[in-house]
Protein backbone atom coordinates (compact mmCIF):
# COMPACT_ATOMS: atom_id res chain seq x y z
CA UNK A 1 0.00 0.00 0.00
CA UNK A 2 2.59 2.26 1.20
CA UNK A 3 4.61 1.51 -2.34
CA UNK A 4 1.48 2.15 -4.46
CA UNK A 5 1.47 5.40 -2.51
CA UNK A 6 4.99 6.56 -3.37
CA UNK A 7 4.72 5.29 -7.03
CA UNK A 8 1.43 7.00 -7.72
CA UNK A 9 2.93 10.31 -5.89
CA UNK A 10 5.99 10.35 -8.72
CA UNK A 11 3.90 8.94 -11.27
CA UNK A 12 0.86 9.54 -13.29
CA UNK A 13 0.40 5.98 -14.52
CA UNK A 14 2.00 2.86 -13.04
CA UNK A 15 1.66 -0.40 -15.08
CA UNK A 16 2.51 -3.73 -13.72
CA UNK A 17 2.98 -6.76 -15.39
CA UNK A 18 0.60 -5.86 -18.30
CA UNK A 19 -0.49 -8.49 -21.20
CA UNK A 20 -2.26 -7.80 -23.92
CA UNK A 21 -3.94 -10.08 -26.31
CA UNK A 22 -5.60 -9.72 -29.61
CA UNK A 23 -7.66 -12.90 -28.96
CA UNK A 24 -5.41 -15.48 -28.59
CA UNK A 25 -2.71 -13.90 -30.12
CA UNK A 26 0.02 -11.89 -26.63
CA UNK A 27 0.99 -8.78 -28.21
CA UNK A 28 2.37 -7.53 -25.37
CA UNK A 29 4.37 -9.62 -22.51
CA UNK A 30 4.60 -8.97 -19.08
CA UNK A 31 5.67 -4.92 -19.54
CA UNK A 32 5.87 -2.85 -16.46
CA UNK A 33 6.48 0.57 -16.73
CA UNK A 34 5.96 4.05 -14.22
CA UNK A 35 5.07 7.37 -16.52
CA UNK A 36 6.39 10.38 -14.47
CA UNK A 37 4.44 13.31 -14.17
CA UNK A 38 5.02 16.18 -16.29
CA UNK A 39 7.31 14.56 -18.60
CA UNK A 40 7.59 13.54 -21.74
CA UNK A 41 7.88 10.01 -22.01
CA UNK A 42 8.62 8.33 -25.50
CA UNK A 43 7.95 4.70 -26.56
CA UNK A 44 9.94 3.31 -29.46
CA UNK A 45 11.03 0.07 -31.14
CA UNK A 46 10.54 -2.01 -34.68
CA UNK A 47 7.30 -1.83 -36.49
CA UNK A 48 4.64 -4.07 -34.62
CA UNK A 49 6.77 -4.64 -31.70
CA UNK A 50 3.57 -3.32 -29.81
CA UNK A 51 3.79 0.02 -28.78
CA UNK A 52 0.72 1.60 -29.96
CA UNK A 53 -0.83 -1.30 -28.52
CA UNK A 54 0.51 -0.65 -24.58
CA UNK A 55 -0.13 3.25 -25.58
CA UNK A 56 -3.70 2.81 -26.16
CA UNK A 57 -4.28 0.45 -23.42
CA UNK A 58 -2.91 3.31 -21.44
CA UNK A 59 -6.44 5.12 -21.99
CA UNK A 60 -8.49 2.09 -23.07
CA UNK A 61 -8.73 2.36 -26.17
CA UNK A 62 -8.18 -0.89 -27.05
CA UNK A 63 -11.50 -1.70 -25.21
CA UNK A 64 -12.90 -0.47 -29.20
CA UNK A 65 -11.08 -3.30 -30.95
CA UNK A 66 -12.75 -6.94 -30.70
CA UNK A 67 -11.15 -9.16 -29.39
CA UNK A 68 -8.55 -7.48 -27.34
CA UNK A 69 -7.69 -8.37 -24.02
CA UNK A 70 -5.87 -6.40 -21.38
CA UNK A 71 -4.14 -8.54 -18.03
CA UNK A 72 -2.02 -6.67 -15.40
CA UNK A 73 -2.65 -3.47 -13.82
CA UNK A 74 -2.53 0.21 -14.77
CA UNK A 75 -2.72 2.54 -12.35
CA UNK A 76 -4.05 5.90 -12.24
CA UNK A 77 -4.51 7.60 -8.99
CA UNK A 78 -4.51 4.53 -7.39
CA UNK A 79 -7.09 3.18 -9.19
CA UNK A 80 -6.50 0.06 -11.97
CA UNK A 81 -8.27 1.54 -14.65
CA UNK A 82 -8.97 -1.82 -15.60
CA UNK A 83 -10.52 -3.03 -12.34
CA UNK A 84 -14.53 -3.99 -12.92
CA UNK A 85 -16.24 -0.39 -11.82
CA UNK A 86 -13.93 1.65 -13.81
CA UNK A 87 -15.65 3.61 -16.54
CA UNK A 88 -14.16 3.68 -19.94
CA UNK A 89 -15.56 6.38 -20.64
CA UNK A 90 -14.37 8.77 -17.41
CA UNK A 91 -10.81 7.33 -18.41
CA UNK A 92 -10.41 8.59 -21.99
CA UNK A 93 -12.00 12.18 -20.52
CA UNK A 94 -9.01 12.66 -18.33
CA UNK A 95 -6.19 10.33 -20.09
CA UNK A 96 -6.67 11.86 -23.70
CA UNK A 97 -5.02 10.92 -27.28
CA UNK A 98 -3.69 12.15 -30.23
CA UNK A 99 -3.97 9.45 -33.21
CA UNK A 100 -1.52 8.94 -36.19
CA UNK A 101 -3.35 10.21 -38.92
CA UNK A 102 -4.67 13.64 -38.03
CA UNK A 103 -8.35 13.02 -37.94
CA UNK A 104 -10.50 15.99 -37.16
CA UNK A 105 -14.72 15.70 -37.50
CA UNK A 106 -15.88 17.21 -40.44
CA UNK A 107 -17.18 20.10 -38.35
CA UNK A 108 -16.28 23.74 -38.16
CA UNK A 109 -12.48 24.23 -36.31
CA UNK A 110 -14.67 26.01 -33.70
CA UNK A 111 -17.14 23.16 -33.20
CA UNK A 112 -13.90 20.61 -33.37
CA UNK A 113 -12.69 22.24 -30.23
CA UNK A 114 -16.16 22.58 -28.54
CA UNK A 115 -16.77 19.41 -29.24
CA UNK A 116 -15.23 17.72 -25.84
CA UNK A 117 -16.35 20.59 -23.34
CA UNK A 118 -20.05 20.20 -24.77
CA UNK A 119 -20.38 16.11 -24.26
CA UNK A 120 -18.71 16.69 -21.16
CA UNK A 121 -21.37 18.10 -20.14
CA UNK A 122 -20.43 22.25 -20.31
CA UNK A 123 -22.43 24.43 -18.56
CA UNK A 124 -20.72 28.12 -19.26
CA UNK A 125 -22.09 30.77 -21.66
CA UNK A 126 -21.43 31.20 -25.22
CA UNK A 127 -18.47 33.69 -24.47
CA UNK A 128 -16.59 31.51 -21.78
CA UNK A 129 -16.82 28.94 -24.77
CA UNK A 130 -15.26 31.21 -27.42
CA UNK A 131 -12.59 32.13 -25.05
CA UNK A 132 -11.94 28.32 -24.00
CA UNK A 133 -11.71 27.45 -28.37
CA UNK A 134 -9.28 31.18 -28.33
CA UNK A 135 -6.88 29.22 -25.40
CA UNK A 136 -6.71 25.86 -26.65
CA UNK A 137 -6.06 26.83 -29.71
CA UNK A 138 -3.05 28.81 -28.65
CA UNK A 139 -1.16 27.17 -26.36
CA UNK A 140 -1.96 24.07 -29.93
CA UNK A 141 -0.17 27.11 -31.52
CA UNK A 142 -2.60 27.25 -33.90
CA UNK A 143 -4.63 30.66 -33.02
CA UNK A 144 -2.51 33.00 -35.50
CA UNK A 145 -3.13 30.48 -38.86
CA UNK A 146 -6.85 30.21 -37.68
CA UNK A 147 -8.62 32.86 -35.82
CA UNK A 148 -9.98 34.53 -39.13
CA UNK A 149 -12.00 31.03 -40.22
CA UNK A 150 -13.08 29.54 -36.71
CA UNK A 151 -16.32 28.67 -38.82
CA UNK A 152 -14.52 27.13 -41.67
CA UNK A 153 -14.19 23.25 -41.74
CA UNK A 154 -11.51 21.37 -39.54
CA UNK A 155 -10.71 19.13 -42.95
CA UNK A 156 -9.79 22.64 -44.93
CA UNK A 157 -6.34 23.43 -43.20
CA UNK A 158 -3.38 21.63 -44.12
CA UNK A 159 -2.34 18.17 -42.16
CA UNK A 160 0.47 20.17 -40.01
CA UNK A 161 -2.46 22.54 -38.83
CA UNK A 162 -5.30 19.47 -38.53
CA UNK A 163 -2.77 17.39 -36.63
CA UNK A 164 -2.75 20.71 -33.81
CA UNK A 165 -6.07 21.13 -34.45
CA UNK A 166 -6.47 17.47 -32.74
CA UNK A 167 -3.92 18.89 -29.87
CA UNK A 168 -6.19 21.55 -29.50
CA UNK A 169 -8.95 19.38 -29.26
CA UNK A 170 -7.71 17.37 -26.74
CA UNK A 171 -6.70 19.63 -24.51
CA UNK A 172 -10.04 21.24 -24.27
CA UNK A 173 -11.12 18.52 -22.25
CA UNK A 174 -8.16 19.20 -19.95
CA UNK A 175 -6.99 15.89 -19.80
CA UNK A 176 -4.12 14.90 -17.15
CA UNK A 177 -2.44 12.43 -19.45
CA UNK A 178 -1.99 12.86 -23.13
CA UNK A 179 -1.27 10.25 -25.30
CA UNK A 180 0.68 10.74 -29.13
CA UNK A 181 -0.03 7.66 -31.42
CA UNK A 182 3.11 9.04 -33.76
CA UNK A 183 1.50 12.38 -33.27
CA UNK A 184 4.31 13.53 -36.51
CA UNK A 185 4.68 10.64 -39.27
CA UNK A 186 2.31 12.09 -41.63
CA UNK A 187 3.80 15.73 -41.18
CA UNK A 188 6.68 17.73 -43.09
CA UNK A 189 9.87 18.70 -40.51
CA UNK A 190 8.49 22.10 -40.14
CA UNK A 191 5.44 21.15 -38.41
CA UNK A 192 7.41 18.25 -36.84
CA UNK A 193 9.45 20.75 -34.96
CA UNK A 194 6.35 22.78 -33.92
CA UNK A 195 4.72 20.28 -32.46
CA UNK A 196 7.69 19.09 -30.25
CA UNK A 197 7.80 22.49 -29.18
CA UNK A 198 4.15 22.35 -28.23
CA UNK A 199 4.89 19.42 -26.54
CA UNK A 200 7.84 21.02 -24.42
CA UNK A 201 5.82 23.35 -23.78
CA UNK A 202 2.95 21.65 -22.69
CA UNK A 203 4.57 19.22 -20.71
CA UNK A 204 4.51 22.16 -18.05
CA UNK A 205 0.57 21.30 -17.52
CA UNK A 206 0.23 17.75 -18.79
CA UNK A 207 1.61 14.15 -18.87
CA UNK A 208 3.04 13.20 -22.46
CA UNK A 209 3.48 10.08 -24.13
CA UNK A 210 4.37 9.75 -27.52
CA UNK A 211 5.01 6.71 -29.76
CA UNK A 212 7.54 7.61 -32.42
CA UNK A 213 9.89 5.77 -34.60
CA UNK A 214 12.29 9.04 -35.47
CA UNK A 215 15.24 8.04 -33.09
CA UNK A 216 15.83 12.09 -33.29
CA UNK A 217 12.81 13.33 -32.14
CA UNK A 218 12.52 10.86 -29.59
CA UNK A 219 16.38 12.31 -28.41
CA UNK A 220 15.46 15.87 -28.47
CA UNK A 221 12.00 15.75 -27.28
CA UNK A 222 11.19 13.46 -24.24
CA UNK A 223 12.46 12.82 -21.04
CA UNK A 224 12.15 9.09 -20.79
CA UNK A 225 12.56 6.92 -23.27
CA UNK A 226 10.94 3.01 -23.41
CA UNK A 227 12.53 1.11 -25.79
CA UNK A 228 10.26 -2.24 -26.87
CA UNK A 229 10.88 -5.16 -29.29
CA UNK A 230 9.28 -8.64 -30.15
CA UNK A 231 10.40 -11.75 -28.58
CA UNK A 232 10.41 -15.07 -30.04
CA UNK A 233 7.14 -15.25 -29.87
CA UNK A 234 6.19 -11.65 -31.73
CA UNK A 235 4.91 -10.45 -28.40
CA UNK A 236 6.11 -7.14 -27.30
CA UNK A 237 8.69 -6.81 -24.53
CA UNK A 238 10.22 -3.81 -22.75
CA UNK A 239 13.59 -4.45 -23.23
CA UNK A 240 15.18 -1.09 -21.47
CA UNK A 241 13.44 2.07 -20.07
CA UNK A 242 14.89 5.03 -18.82
CA UNK A 243 16.19 8.96 -18.87
CA UNK A 244 16.66 9.78 -22.37
CA UNK A 245 19.76 10.84 -22.23
CA UNK A 246 21.16 7.47 -20.47
CA UNK A 247 19.45 5.43 -22.80
CA UNK A 248 20.75 7.00 -26.13
CA UNK A 249 24.39 7.92 -24.93
CA UNK A 250 24.96 4.90 -22.37
CA UNK A 251 22.21 1.97 -23.11
CA UNK A 252 22.87 -0.91 -21.10
CA UNK A 253 21.27 -3.38 -23.48
CA UNK A 254 23.16 -4.67 -26.62
CA UNK A 255 20.04 -4.64 -28.32
CA UNK A 256 19.28 -1.24 -27.26
CA UNK A 257 22.43 0.06 -28.72
CA UNK A 258 21.93 -1.80 -32.00
CA UNK A 259 18.56 0.04 -32.45
CA UNK A 260 19.38 2.73 -31.64
CA UNK A 261 22.92 3.46 -33.92
CA UNK A 262 20.32 2.08 -36.74
CA UNK A 263 21.79 -1.23 -36.91
CA UNK A 264 18.30 -3.48 -36.98
CA UNK A 265 14.97 -2.44 -37.30
CA UNK B 1 22.58 -22.53 -55.77
CA UNK B 2 24.83 -22.84 -58.55
CA UNK B 3 21.97 -23.93 -61.16
CA UNK B 4 19.69 -20.42 -60.81
CA UNK B 5 22.72 -18.39 -60.74
CA UNK B 6 23.25 -19.58 -64.40
CA UNK B 7 19.94 -19.91 -65.75
CA UNK B 8 19.35 -15.94 -64.34
CA UNK B 9 22.63 -14.95 -66.28
CA UNK B 10 21.40 -16.93 -69.20
CA UNK B 11 17.77 -15.42 -69.16
CA UNK B 12 19.52 -11.74 -69.03
CA UNK B 13 22.01 -12.99 -72.10
CA UNK B 14 18.28 -13.55 -74.19
CA UNK B 15 17.14 -10.00 -73.11
CA UNK B 16 19.85 -8.47 -74.53
CA UNK B 17 20.68 -10.39 -77.47
CA UNK B 18 16.94 -9.82 -78.62
CA UNK B 19 17.60 -5.96 -77.37
CA UNK B 20 20.21 -6.09 -80.11
CA UNK B 21 18.20 -7.43 -82.95
CA UNK B 22 15.18 -5.39 -82.50
CA UNK B 23 14.10 -2.40 -81.13
CA UNK B 24 13.94 -2.08 -77.35
CA UNK B 25 10.38 -1.61 -77.18
CA UNK B 26 7.71 -0.33 -79.45
CA UNK B 27 5.49 3.09 -78.37
CA UNK B 28 3.14 2.41 -81.45
CA UNK B 29 -1.04 2.12 -80.48
CA UNK B 30 -1.78 -1.21 -80.00
CA UNK B 31 -5.27 -2.91 -80.99
CA UNK B 32 -6.62 -4.22 -77.98
CA UNK B 33 -9.71 -6.15 -78.99
CA UNK B 34 -10.92 -7.80 -75.92
CA UNK B 35 -10.81 -4.51 -74.37
CA UNK B 36 -12.84 -2.82 -76.67
CA UNK B 37 -15.59 -6.02 -76.73
CA UNK B 38 -15.64 -5.31 -72.91
CA UNK B 39 -15.87 -1.27 -73.36
CA UNK B 40 -18.62 -1.73 -75.93
CA UNK B 41 -20.63 -3.95 -73.73
CA UNK B 42 -20.48 -1.59 -70.73
CA UNK B 43 -21.34 1.04 -72.78
CA UNK B 44 -23.99 -1.22 -74.47
CA UNK B 45 -25.17 -1.61 -70.67
CA UNK B 46 -25.31 2.47 -69.89
CA UNK B 47 -26.87 3.26 -72.93
CA UNK B 48 -29.88 0.75 -72.23
CA UNK B 49 -31.01 2.26 -69.47
CA UNK B 50 -30.52 5.25 -70.95
CA UNK B 51 -32.88 4.68 -73.69
CA UNK B 52 -34.98 2.75 -71.43
CA UNK B 53 -35.95 5.73 -69.61
CA UNK B 54 -36.39 7.51 -72.78
CA UNK B 55 -38.72 5.42 -74.06
CA UNK B 56 -41.03 5.60 -70.58
CA UNK B 57 -40.86 9.41 -71.19
CA UNK B 58 -42.21 9.33 -74.70
CA UNK B 59 -44.78 6.74 -74.32
CA UNK B 60 -45.98 8.44 -71.03
CA UNK B 61 -45.66 12.14 -72.84
CA UNK B 62 -47.37 11.23 -76.10
CA UNK B 63 -50.33 9.11 -74.57
CA UNK B 64 -50.96 12.30 -71.76
CA UNK B 65 -50.69 14.98 -74.73
CA UNK B 66 -53.94 13.14 -75.89
CA UNK B 67 -55.53 12.83 -72.52
CA UNK B 68 -54.37 17.09 -71.85
CA UNK B 69 -56.27 18.03 -74.95
CA UNK B 70 -59.53 17.34 -73.54
CA UNK B 71 -58.75 17.85 -70.35
CA UNK B 72 -57.03 21.13 -69.09
CA UNK B 73 -53.94 20.87 -66.73
CA UNK B 74 -55.71 23.52 -64.57
CA UNK B 75 -58.08 21.30 -64.24
CA UNK B 76 -56.59 18.20 -63.62
CA UNK B 77 -54.69 19.66 -60.83
CA UNK B 78 -56.92 21.64 -59.32
CA UNK B 79 -59.90 19.30 -59.79
CA UNK B 80 -60.72 17.36 -56.56
CA UNK B 81 -63.00 14.74 -58.18
CA UNK B 82 -61.70 11.98 -59.78
CA UNK B 83 -64.25 10.28 -61.44
CA UNK B 84 -64.26 8.98 -65.48
CA UNK B 85 -68.05 8.29 -65.84
CA UNK B 86 -68.83 11.24 -65.39
CA UNK B 87 -65.40 13.07 -66.70
CA UNK B 88 -64.71 14.70 -63.77
CA UNK B 89 -60.23 14.52 -64.10
CA UNK B 90 -58.98 15.83 -60.93
CA UNK B 91 -56.06 14.59 -60.31
CA UNK B 92 -55.80 16.07 -55.98
CA UNK B 93 -57.94 12.91 -54.53
CA UNK B 94 -55.10 10.69 -55.83
CA UNK B 95 -52.25 12.81 -54.97
CA UNK B 96 -53.43 13.25 -51.76
CA UNK B 97 -53.93 9.68 -51.34
CA UNK B 98 -50.72 8.71 -52.47
CA UNK B 99 -49.08 11.02 -50.08
CA UNK B 100 -51.25 10.48 -46.90
CA UNK B 101 -50.24 7.05 -47.37
CA UNK B 102 -46.40 7.99 -48.26
CA UNK B 103 -46.37 10.10 -45.18
CA UNK B 104 -47.47 7.12 -42.78
CA UNK B 105 -44.88 5.23 -44.36
CA UNK B 106 -41.81 7.34 -44.33
CA UNK B 107 -43.06 7.71 -40.24
CA UNK B 108 -42.36 4.62 -39.41
CA UNK B 109 -39.89 3.78 -41.85
CA UNK B 110 -37.18 6.53 -41.84
CA UNK B 111 -36.74 6.51 -37.99
CA UNK B 112 -36.89 2.59 -37.47
CA UNK B 113 -34.91 2.15 -40.33
CA UNK B 114 -31.96 4.72 -39.21
CA UNK B 115 -32.34 3.52 -35.70
CA UNK B 116 -31.68 0.18 -36.80
CA UNK B 117 -28.71 1.19 -39.02
CA UNK B 118 -27.36 3.07 -35.85
CA UNK B 119 -27.60 -0.41 -34.22
CA UNK B 120 -25.80 -2.50 -36.70
CA UNK B 121 -23.09 -0.03 -37.42
CA UNK B 122 -22.13 1.34 -34.03
CA UNK B 123 -23.80 -0.82 -31.30
CA UNK B 124 -24.18 -4.60 -32.40
CA UNK B 125 -21.85 -7.46 -32.04
CA UNK B 126 -21.02 -9.64 -34.75
CA UNK B 127 -23.25 -12.33 -33.08
CA UNK B 128 -26.27 -9.87 -33.08
CA UNK B 129 -25.57 -8.90 -36.86
CA UNK B 130 -25.43 -12.38 -37.81
CA UNK B 131 -29.25 -12.40 -36.62
CA UNK B 132 -30.83 -9.05 -37.34
CA UNK B 133 -28.65 -8.49 -41.19
CA UNK B 134 -30.77 -12.07 -42.66
CA UNK B 135 -34.14 -10.97 -40.83
CA UNK B 136 -34.28 -7.69 -42.41
CA UNK B 137 -33.00 -9.33 -45.57
CA UNK B 138 -36.14 -11.56 -45.61
CA UNK B 139 -38.44 -8.90 -44.52
CA UNK B 140 -36.66 -7.28 -47.81
CA UNK B 141 -37.84 -10.11 -49.64
CA UNK B 142 -41.51 -10.82 -48.84
CA UNK B 143 -43.67 -9.81 -51.96
CA UNK B 144 -45.69 -6.94 -51.63
CA UNK B 145 -48.96 -8.65 -52.08
CA UNK B 146 -47.76 -10.48 -49.37
CA UNK B 147 -47.61 -7.35 -46.92
CA UNK B 148 -50.98 -6.08 -49.05
CA UNK B 149 -53.01 -8.90 -46.96
CA UNK B 150 -51.03 -8.39 -43.57
CA UNK B 151 -52.20 -4.89 -43.76
CA UNK B 152 -55.61 -6.45 -44.89
CA UNK B 153 -55.97 -9.13 -42.18
CA UNK B 154 -53.98 -8.18 -39.42
CA UNK B 155 -52.93 -4.09 -39.26
CA UNK B 156 -56.65 -3.14 -40.10
CA UNK B 157 -58.23 -5.38 -37.58
CA UNK B 158 -55.53 -4.18 -35.12
CA UNK B 159 -56.92 -0.37 -36.12
CA UNK B 160 -60.01 -1.18 -35.69
CA UNK B 161 -59.54 -2.70 -32.04
CA UNK B 162 -57.17 0.45 -31.04
CA UNK B 163 -59.37 3.16 -32.72
CA UNK B 164 -62.45 1.88 -32.35
CA UNK B 165 -65.00 -0.29 -35.02
CA UNK B 166 -66.98 2.20 -36.15
CA UNK B 167 -64.23 4.45 -36.64
CA UNK B 168 -62.07 2.46 -38.89
CA UNK B 169 -62.96 1.81 -42.04
CA UNK B 170 -61.93 -2.10 -43.41
CA UNK B 171 -60.28 -0.19 -46.50
CA UNK B 172 -57.89 2.54 -45.04
CA UNK B 173 -54.97 4.74 -45.92
CA UNK B 174 -53.24 3.95 -42.22
CA UNK B 175 -53.06 0.58 -42.48
CA UNK B 176 -51.64 0.61 -45.91
CA UNK B 177 -49.28 3.13 -44.65
CA UNK B 178 -48.08 1.27 -41.56
CA UNK B 179 -47.42 -1.76 -43.73
CA UNK B 180 -45.78 -0.27 -46.03
CA UNK B 181 -43.74 1.67 -43.61
CA UNK B 182 -42.48 -1.60 -42.40
CA UNK B 183 -41.53 -3.20 -45.67
CA UNK B 184 -39.44 -0.07 -46.14
CA UNK B 185 -37.84 -0.29 -43.37
CA UNK B 186 -35.24 -2.85 -44.96
CA UNK B 187 -34.32 -0.51 -47.55
CA UNK B 188 -33.54 2.58 -45.22
CA UNK B 189 -31.56 0.59 -43.01
CA UNK B 190 -29.05 -1.31 -45.32
CA UNK B 191 -28.59 2.14 -47.56
CA UNK B 192 -28.06 3.85 -44.37
CA UNK B 193 -25.70 1.39 -42.73
CA UNK B 194 -23.76 1.67 -45.59
CA UNK B 195 -23.36 5.10 -44.80
CA UNK B 196 -22.34 4.89 -41.48
CA UNK B 197 -20.17 2.16 -42.23
CA UNK B 198 -18.21 4.16 -44.27
CA UNK B 199 -17.30 6.55 -41.91
CA UNK B 200 -13.92 5.90 -41.05
CA UNK B 201 -12.73 4.96 -37.80
CA UNK B 202 -10.41 7.59 -37.05
CA UNK B 203 -13.26 9.42 -36.50
CA UNK B 204 -15.03 7.51 -34.25
CA UNK B 205 -12.24 7.20 -32.46
CA UNK B 206 -11.08 10.50 -31.96
CA UNK B 207 -14.53 10.96 -30.11
CA UNK B 208 -14.01 8.14 -28.08
CA UNK B 209 -10.75 9.67 -27.36
CA UNK B 210 -12.18 12.86 -25.75
CA UNK B 211 -14.57 10.41 -23.83
CA UNK B 212 -17.35 10.71 -25.70
CA UNK B 213 -19.86 7.63 -25.26
CA UNK B 214 -20.97 5.11 -27.83
CA UNK B 215 -24.01 7.13 -28.41
CA UNK B 216 -22.52 10.45 -28.58
CA UNK B 217 -20.38 9.27 -31.20
CA UNK B 218 -22.91 7.76 -33.08
CA UNK B 219 -25.08 10.79 -32.93
CA UNK B 220 -22.42 13.86 -33.09
CA UNK B 221 -20.26 12.42 -34.94
CA UNK B 222 -20.74 9.72 -36.95
CA UNK B 223 -24.45 10.52 -38.18
CA UNK B 224 -23.10 13.98 -39.25
CA UNK B 225 -20.08 12.70 -41.39
CA UNK B 226 -22.78 9.67 -42.89
CA UNK B 227 -25.74 12.16 -43.47
CA UNK B 228 -25.16 12.19 -47.37
CA UNK B 229 -25.91 8.84 -47.77
CA UNK B 230 -28.79 8.89 -45.49
CA UNK B 231 -30.44 11.36 -46.87
CA UNK B 232 -29.78 9.33 -50.28
CA UNK B 233 -31.37 6.52 -48.45
CA UNK B 234 -34.14 8.37 -47.33
CA UNK B 235 -35.00 9.79 -50.80
CA UNK B 236 -35.36 6.36 -52.41
CA UNK B 237 -37.45 5.36 -49.54
CA UNK B 238 -39.96 7.86 -50.14
CA UNK B 239 -39.61 7.26 -53.83
CA UNK B 240 -40.42 3.54 -53.42
CA UNK B 241 -43.38 4.40 -51.05
CA UNK B 242 -44.71 7.01 -53.60
CA UNK B 243 -44.64 4.12 -55.73
CA UNK B 244 -45.65 1.26 -54.11
CA UNK B 245 -48.81 -0.13 -55.58
CA UNK B 246 -50.14 -3.62 -54.38
CA UNK B 247 -50.09 -2.62 -50.78
CA UNK B 248 -52.22 0.33 -51.36
CA UNK B 249 -53.98 -1.31 -54.21
CA UNK B 250 -55.09 -4.44 -51.75
CA UNK B 251 -55.70 -2.41 -48.80
CA UNK B 252 -56.00 1.08 -48.93
CA UNK B 253 -59.47 1.53 -51.28
CA UNK B 254 -60.57 1.07 -54.44
CA UNK B 255 -62.57 4.11 -54.86
CA UNK B 256 -60.53 7.88 -55.69
CA UNK B 257 -61.66 9.78 -52.56
CA UNK B 258 -60.87 13.22 -51.31
CA UNK B 259 -59.81 12.87 -47.64
CA UNK B 260 -57.71 14.13 -44.92
CA UNK B 261 -58.55 11.14 -43.04
CA UNK B 262 -56.40 8.12 -42.77
CA UNK B 263 -59.09 6.16 -41.64
CA UNK B 264 -61.22 6.16 -44.94
CA UNK B 265 -60.44 4.26 -47.93
CA UNK B 266 -58.84 6.42 -50.52
CA UNK B 267 -57.12 4.73 -53.87
CA UNK B 268 -53.91 6.25 -54.64
CA UNK B 269 -52.37 7.35 -58.04
CA UNK B 270 -50.70 3.45 -58.36
CA UNK B 271 -53.48 1.87 -56.96
CA UNK B 272 -56.01 3.54 -59.39
CA UNK B 273 -53.32 2.56 -62.29
CA UNK B 274 -53.24 -0.90 -61.51
CA UNK B 275 -57.01 -0.94 -61.09
CA UNK B 276 -57.80 0.40 -64.05
CA UNK B 277 -55.06 -0.91 -66.46
CA UNK B 278 -56.67 -4.26 -65.24
CA UNK B 279 -59.99 -4.27 -66.21
CA UNK B 280 -61.47 -3.98 -69.75
CA UNK B 281 -60.58 -0.35 -70.98
CA UNK B 282 -60.46 0.56 -74.92
CA UNK B 283 -57.12 2.02 -76.12
CA UNK B 284 -57.59 5.74 -76.95
CA UNK B 285 -60.41 5.99 -75.09
CA UNK B 286 -60.17 9.30 -72.51
CA UNK B 287 -59.71 6.61 -69.55
CA UNK B 288 -56.79 4.79 -70.75
CA UNK B 289 -55.44 8.13 -71.33
CA UNK B 290 -56.13 9.28 -67.97
CA UNK B 291 -53.66 6.74 -66.30
CA UNK B 292 -50.49 7.62 -68.80
CA UNK B 293 -51.37 11.01 -66.95
CA UNK B 294 -51.27 10.34 -63.56
CA UNK B 295 -48.67 7.76 -64.69
CA UNK B 296 -46.30 11.12 -65.81
CA UNK B 297 -47.44 12.74 -62.87
CA UNK B 298 -45.97 10.06 -61.01
CA UNK B 299 -42.44 9.71 -62.74
CA UNK B 300 -42.59 13.90 -62.64
CA UNK B 301 -42.49 13.36 -58.88
CA UNK B 302 -39.78 10.77 -58.49
CA UNK B 303 -37.32 12.37 -60.86
CA UNK B 304 -38.19 15.99 -58.41
CA UNK B 305 -37.14 13.73 -55.58
CA UNK B 306 -33.84 12.72 -56.82
CA UNK B 307 -32.63 16.09 -58.27
CA UNK B 308 -33.45 17.62 -54.69
CA UNK B 309 -31.36 14.36 -52.86
CA UNK B 310 -28.42 15.18 -55.64
CA UNK B 311 -28.42 18.88 -54.76
CA UNK B 312 -29.19 17.94 -50.74
CA UNK B 313 -26.37 15.22 -50.93
CA UNK B 314 -24.13 17.61 -52.85
CA UNK B 315 -24.19 20.43 -50.77
CA UNK B 316 -24.01 18.39 -47.49
CA UNK B 317 -20.75 16.82 -48.91
CA UNK B 318 -19.36 20.13 -49.10
CA UNK B 319 -19.49 20.76 -45.39
CA UNK B 320 -18.59 17.12 -44.52
CA UNK B 321 -16.03 15.44 -46.75
N1 LIG C 1 -6.62 -4.80 -33.95
C1 LIG C 1 -5.69 -5.77 -33.95
N2 LIG C 1 -6.07 -7.05 -34.09
C2 LIG C 1 -5.15 -8.06 -34.11
N3 LIG C 1 -3.84 -7.86 -33.97
C3 LIG C 1 -3.40 -6.60 -33.83
C4 LIG C 1 -4.31 -5.49 -33.82
N4 LIG C 1 -3.60 -4.36 -33.66
C5 LIG C 1 -2.30 -4.74 -33.59
N5 LIG C 1 -2.18 -6.08 -33.68
C6 LIG C 1 -0.93 -6.85 -33.62
O1 LIG C 1 -0.26 -6.54 -32.43
C7 LIG C 1 1.10 -6.36 -32.66
C8 LIG C 1 1.54 -5.00 -32.20
O2 LIG C 1 0.91 -4.03 -32.98
P1 LIG C 1 1.06 -2.48 -32.74
O3 LIG C 1 0.14 -1.77 -33.66
O4 LIG C 1 0.91 -2.19 -31.31
O5 LIG C 1 2.57 -2.26 -33.18
P2 LIG C 1 3.38 -0.89 -33.28
O6 LIG C 1 4.62 -1.07 -32.48
O7 LIG C 1 2.54 0.26 -32.96
O8 LIG C 1 3.77 -0.89 -34.81
P3 LIG C 1 3.94 0.38 -35.78
O9 LIG C 1 5.23 1.01 -35.41
O10 LIG C 1 4.00 -0.23 -37.13
O11 LIG C 1 2.78 1.28 -35.57
C9 LIG C 1 1.34 -6.60 -34.14
O12 LIG C 1 1.81 -7.92 -34.30
C10 LIG C 1 -0.02 -6.44 -34.74
O13 LIG C 1 -0.15 -7.29 -35.86
MG1 LIG D 1 1.71 1.89 -34.10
Amino acid sequence: MTEKQTDTAQYTLVVRNMNVYYGAFRAINNVSLNIERNKITALIGPSGCGKSTVLRSLNRMNDLVNGARVEGEVLFHEQNLYANDVDAVEVRRRIGMVFQKPNPFPKSIYDNIAFGPRINGWKGTKSEMDDLVERCLRQAALWDDVKDKLKESGLALSGGQQQRLCIARALAVEPEVILMDEPCSALDPISTLKIEELMMELRQRYTIAIVTHNMQQAARASDYTAFFLMNDQRAGELVEYGPTGDLFTNPKDKRTEDYITGRFG
Amino acid sequence: MDDKVSIGMDSRRITTSQRETTRPFSLKKQSRLGENIIQGFLLFCGVLSMFTTIGIVIVLGSESIAFFRQVSIVEFLTNTVWSPQIDEFGILPLLLSTLLTSTIAMFIALPTGLAAAIYLSEYASRRARSILKPVLEVLAGVPTVVYGYFALKFMTPLLKSVFGEANVNIYNMASAGLVMGIMIIPLVSSMSEDALSAVPRALREGAYGLGATRLETAIKVVLPAGISGIIAAFVVAISRAVGETMIVAVAAGAKPTFTFNPFEAAETMTGHIARISGGDLSYASIDYNSIFAIGLTLFLMTLGLNMISRRLVRRFREVYE
